[in-house]
């Protein structure tokens, strides 16, 4: 019994390597106080993104090119994995003046 | 009728004004009163808009300032309930709400472009308005420090507004 559970760890192991390759890496984006930090970042293709809402609002991460449209609740995060490169200027579209800058790298 | 404007917005700075600088120093039940009531005043607003705005980014804003302002006094009434504290009417609030019910019935009869102008025009006077009082008077006044933390988040978000509304209002000219 105790054999087979340490396989079965050492496959959900292996597995979750598979999932996630060695170069991704996760980017946390922060919306506070009605302004989103960094307000100029850079990630890669196959990075994830941590949208990290802390206001008491509802925010969004709305792509001016339409490349992403991402919800926050208030208080919540969301994470969203990057598909496509490109320099994209996003706003939040309840509150339009806040802005930022993703520059993803293929 | 942009005299008729001004002059409103003239009173609602006086009478703020006046009520708090006579009232000796506002209490934490009163601000807090003061702060739910300035909110319900916004969303009243928004909600009149939402129906009557035919301009798209002045209707999409309608309902920013409505989701924005129900969540932020959510948070006040979860805060007063927290703190034990009950929301005081007082001469201040009174004086807001009066102006308000005014502003609501004076937008109520005009119509289209007309309409979406004096709404907007409102909002940033309104939103100017209320951010000042925010910060020479309301969070100054404060005593509790998580009701001053509150009405600082609030400012900041309110100051968002302030823009949002000058922007929309640029664009319309």
């Amino acid at each position: 019994m105790l054999p087979g559970r340490y396989l079965a760890t050492l496959a959900l192991l292996a597995l979750g390597a598979l999932a996630v390759p060695a170069h991704a890496a996760t980017l946390r984006i922060v919306m506070e106080n009605m302004a989103i930090s960094p307000a100029e970042a850079s990630a890669k293709v196959g990075d994830t993104i941590e949208w990290v809402n802390k206001d008491v609002l509802a925010h969004t991460a709305t792509a001016k090119n339409g490349d992403f449209d991402v919800t926050i609740a208030p208080k919540q995060t969301i994470r969203s994995v990057l598909i496509k490169a490109g320099t994209v200027d996003y706003y939040c579209r309840y509150h339009p003046n806040m802005k930022a800058v993703l520059t993803i790298a293929p | 009728m942009f005299v008729r404007l001004s002059i409103a917005v003239a009173a609602l700075s006086v009478l703020t004004g006046a009520a708090l600088a006579q009232g000796a120093k506002l209490t934490d039940p009163q601000i807090a009163h003061i702060a739910y009531t300035a909110g319900v005043i916004d969303i009243n607003a928004a909600k009149q808009a939402e129906t009557k705005a035919s301009n798209k980014d002045v209707k999409a804003f309608a309902k920013d300032m409505a989701r924005d302002h129900e969540a932020v006094n959510k948070q006040a009434l979860d805060l007063v309930k927290k703190l034990k504290v009950t929301p005081e009417d007082n001469d201040t609030s009174k004086a807001l709400s009066k102006q308000a019910a005014d502003k609501l019935a004076e937008l109520g009869k005009l119509k289209g472009a007309a309409y979406d102008k004096a709404y907007i025009d409102n909002e940033v006077a309104y939103h100017k308005t209320v951010n000042t009082a925010l910060e020479t008077q309301l969070i100054p006044s404060a005593s509790n420090p998580e009701l001053k933390s509150l009405l600082q988040t609030g400012l900041k978000i309110f100051q968002g507004h302030q823009q949002h509304a000058e922007h929309v209002a640029a664009g319309m000219k």
